[in-house]
């Protein structure tokens, strides 16, 4: 993309062909809003990147381990899933309705549209709080708080929690960094099962770090099924670290919209200079886009 | 460094008739407030230099103290835990903090807008966020060093990065906020190249460093964020045991191996790509010829940046990824070495029946295509399966990648910093010392590393503190050359150093070179140019002379050499 210059006074250009809002490096506001649009557009695409390492891990999860994910999902309200996909959806129109009223000079309703796209915003940040609650008061936490890793590796989720409460050692147990774990001295939980033979089941599930062998008593170790299925954990882990990030790029964006309502009480945009909140839409629209890839694929396909 | 601290040159009035007296980026304000909130391209690139050239120093100490303590196979003053903090240090500060910003951030940010002929980059106060977010990246790892240190290696395999007792976390966000200033940085200068060329300038009258540039900008855009969720996702996983990484909980310590390579591997690009580049320039305006093969050396770059993101995998071909995989990657790693051959080539033929100059610049340009082409040519034989084998982990790697990283980049880099130093700084150094000082550079170099390839092929192993004897001739060698190689290191920056203070008036176009950032003063005015400068080829040199008077070269207004201009 070559920008041509489009007037002829370039070196007279302080105080004469630049308007306010011209960055003083820049010939024309054409050349500036090309710019910001090339700018933008390579920001979402870096944002895209960002979450693709996620999605890689969805993949590589799900197709490795699809019982996980067909179990888990039931776990997940769709209702409010969907609810929340039809906010976003409605928010992005209003937001590309307000980038259309800064082209056209309409200021009032301009500043009207950015409040209602931060409303719809927190709308949807509301929901999700109320969502996770729900999984909070059902042991669904990530990591080694979840029920489910603190039912199948009991040692090392009572390992890791013990350590966080250590002065010595916070966020890692000490004991793993010098030298494997002996195993008795992981077992003194009064939630351990009492049978000798299931805590022998589960030293030798550490020993070899299969986990087969936990529900060996069950006769059903080799079969889907809700009682059979393992490492249900890591599909909550995966659900926080992507659903976490998108609620903070929500949040990121309902920042920027607050900048761009005070811009235009301000009455700093017009037909003439809208770059930033088109930018800025856009960014939304990506945000968007976002959550309508992981609402079916967390929600709905199982 | 502050306005306070310049040097006296530059407060002198000039009786002469340049118009640009007091008239410089440096001057245009003073206070150290005006440096902290400068939005000048030119100033950003100098405080980012301060910051880099401060992280090359930790860097080095660390290295100089690990091949102190490998001087014998027994412990000298290193526990095997503080050895093992000592070179992940090592690595990691000089990854992340020295060589990926050094030659974009510090030189790019200096030179680019003005080799555009522009006033500045497209957004400067992304460009001075990327700044700030670079030194709290910075202060991240410091505070891993200082509360705790860091033994994962620069790497941060798992699954023992999640279980080690040192501070992983800390580390982790630093690279975190590090890989966020690279991708503005090449977001910003993607954008200034992409909208902000002036007019007549097309893609292929670009100087091939704005084409390096570019083509690092994308890796940078593309490969970063990858490295930013990866480190998140580790963060979590060491926080909270969310079950990706850490096999103990059913997770897969390889698939972060995977991730961290897909960043780590074009990260290599994103080092070598602008070194590339540099050597394109110093290489044309020392042999006084115009680059040879100019639009396959474009043509390489972009294919480097490309290639460069399928290739991760010969990173791992002993992790236990599949026989296919492993023969694919190993496939692709040929291919990229292809337009890297074409670049060696394309400079060997530029300087064939050139009138060569063997300034400084020129020197660190001649040292970078012997040390990067030994580099290259090692890592044919990492890249086959069957060599690699026996070669991974052992310090034939570290040889080759040190060859490619430290010969290529550092090198390029310091060779690029003497050639626009006197542009930055409106002073010329003194040319013997630093002739002097780029071979001591040389020759501690070889002397480091060479006896490293032996070793590691007769079986050393990396990161190891201990050795059987054996290896103890190659090991003191190596130190030796070390310790040389740190002298001349430091003998190159006082050189550069002791000229601010005194060092002759520069003139604008010391070398004789045609892009556009040797068409203003030395050093630059604020805003770089009254008018916009007139385009022509970068690399044709007919239109210069030398002129006693100026000390340096001037247009020759008598060649009637078309140029273009507003």
């Amino acid at each position: 993309m070559t920008t041509v210059a489009e007037t002829t006074h370039e070196h007279h250009g302080h105080g004469h062909d630049h308007p306010e809002h011209v960055a003083h490096h820049f010939e024309s506001a054409r050349q500036q809003y090309d710019a910001g649009k090339l700018g933008i557009w390579m920001f979402l695409i870096t944002e895209i990147l960002f979450f693709s390492g996620m999605f890689c891990a969805y993949a590589v999860y799900r197709s490795l381990h699809p019982e996980i994910f067909i179990d888990a999902a039931k776990e997940l309200n769709t209702m409010l899933g969907a609810f929340n996909t039809v906010v976003l959806i409605v928010s992005s129109f209003t937001m590309a309705w307000a980038v259309r009223a800064a082209q056209l000079s309409q200021k009032k309703l301009l500043v009207v549209l950015l409040w209602l796209t931060l409303l719809l915003a927190g709308v949807f940040l509301l929901v999700k709080a109320k969502e996770y609650t729900d999984k909070f008061n059902h042991g669904l936490y990530p990591g080694v708080f979840n029920r489910f890793a603190q039912e199948q590796y009991p040692a090392v989720t009572e390992a890791v929690i013990s350590s966080y409460v250590s002065t010595e050692t916070p966020a890692a147990p000490a004991e793993e960094s010098k030298e494997a774990p002996a195993h008795g001295e992981e077992h003194g939980s009064t939630e351990e099962p009492s049978s000798g033979a299931e805590a022998g089941h589960e030293e030798h599930a550490e020993e070899h770090g299969h986990d087969d062998h936990e529900h060996a008593a069950e006769g059903d170790a080799h079969h889907g099924g809700a009682q059979g299925v393992h490492n249900i954990h890591i599909f909550f882990g995966i659900y926080y670290m992507m659903t976490g990030i998108h609620a903070i790029h929500i949040i990121g964006g309902m920042g920027v919209i607050i900048w761009l309502i005070v811009r235009a009480h301000r009455g700093e945009f017009s037909s003439e200079y809208f770059g930033p909140v088109d930018f800025t839409g856009l960014y939304w629209h990506l945000v968007d886009l976002i959550w309508i890839f992981l609402f079916p694929l967390l929600y709905l396909i199982h | 460094m502050s306005v306070g601290a310049t040097p006296d040159r530059f407060q002198a009035a000039d009786a002469g008739g340049h118009h640009d007296r007091e008239d410089n980026y440096l001057l245009a304000s003073s206070g150290i407030g005006s440096w902290l909130f400068t939005l000048d391209h030119k100033r950003i690139g100098v405080m980012y230099l301060v910051g880099i050239m401060a992280s090359f120093f930790l860097g080095g100490i660390f290295a100089l103290v690990l091949r102190a303590e490998l001087f014998t196979g027994q412990k000298l003053f290193l526990s095997e835990d503080a050895y093992n903090q000592m070179f992940t240090l090592h690595g990691a500060v000089m990854t992340f903090l020295f060589i990926i910003p050094s030659i974009p951030a510090a030189l790019g940010n200096f030179v680019l807008p003005m080799m555009l002929g522009q006033k500045d980059v497209a957004f400067p106060r992304m460009n001075l966020a990327s700044f700030y977010l670079w030194v709290i990246g910075a202060i991240f790892f410091l505070a891993a060093i200082i509360f705790g240190g860091l033994d994962t290696g620069w790497t941060f395999y798992t699954p023992y990065s999640v279980t080690t007792n040192t501070r992983v976390i800390l580390a982790l966000l630093g690279v975190f906020v590090l890989g966020f200033s690279s991708i503005f940085t090449g977001l910003n200068f993607v954008v200034t190249i992409n909208t902000m060329r002036p007019h007549g300038m097309t893609w292929f009258k670009m100087p091939l460093f704005l084409w390096a540039t570019y083509a690092t900008a994308i890796i940078q855009l593309l490969a970063t964020p990858v490295l930013g969720i990866t480190g998140l996702l580790l963060i979590a996983e060491r926080a909270l045991r969310i079950g990706i990484f850490d096999p103990e909980i059913g997770g897969d310590p390889v698939l972060f191996q995977h991730f961290f390579w897909f960043y780590s591997h074009p990260a290599v690009y994103i080092m070598i790509l602008p070194a590339m580049g540099i050597i394109s320039e110093l290489v044309a305006v020392f042999s006084r010829k115009h680059i040879f093969g100019y639009r396959f050396i474009a043509y390489s770059s972009i294919a480097i940046a490309l290639l460069g993101f399928l290739v991760w995998g010969h990173h791992m071909f002993v992790s236990g990824q599949s026989q296919l995989a492993a023969v694919v990657f190993s496939g692709l790693t040929f291919s990229v070495s292809i337009p890297s051959a074409i670049k060696v080539f394309n400079w060997t033929s530029t300087m064939y029946k050139g009138s060569i100059s063997l300034a400084t610049p020129m020197c660190y340009a001649l040292a970078f295509i012997f040390l990067f082409t030994i580099g290259g040519l090692t890592g044919l034989f990492l890249g086959a399966l069957a060599t690699d084998v026996q070669l991974h982990d052992t310090y034939f790697v570290v040889a080759h990648f040190h060859y490619v990283m430290m010969g290529g980049t550092l090198v390029a880099f310091v060779g690029g910093l003497y050639y626009w130093w006197p542009k930055m700084f409106g002073v010329m150094y003194n040319e013997n010392a630093g002739r002097f000082f780029s071979l001591i550079v040389f020759l501690g170099f070889n002397l480091t590393f060479f006896p490293q390839f032996i070793m590691g092929s007769r079986g050393m192993p990396r990161r190891y503190a201990r050795y059987v004897d054996e290896f103890q001739i190659y090991h003191q060698l190596s130190t030796m050359g070390a310790f040389l190689l740190g002298i001349g290191m430091v003998g190159a920056i006082a050189v550069l150093i002791y000229s601010l203070y005194r060092g002759k008036k520069a003139p604008a176009n010391p070398w004789g070179a045609n892009t556009l950032e040797w068409m203003c003063s030395s050093p630059p005015p604020l805003h770089n140019f009254e008018t916009p400068p007139p385009v022509g080829d970068p690399y044709d040199y007919s239109n210069l002379r030398y002129d006693e008077r100026e000390g340096g070269y001037v247009v020759d207004p008598g060649s009637g050499k078309k140029t273009y201009s507003h």
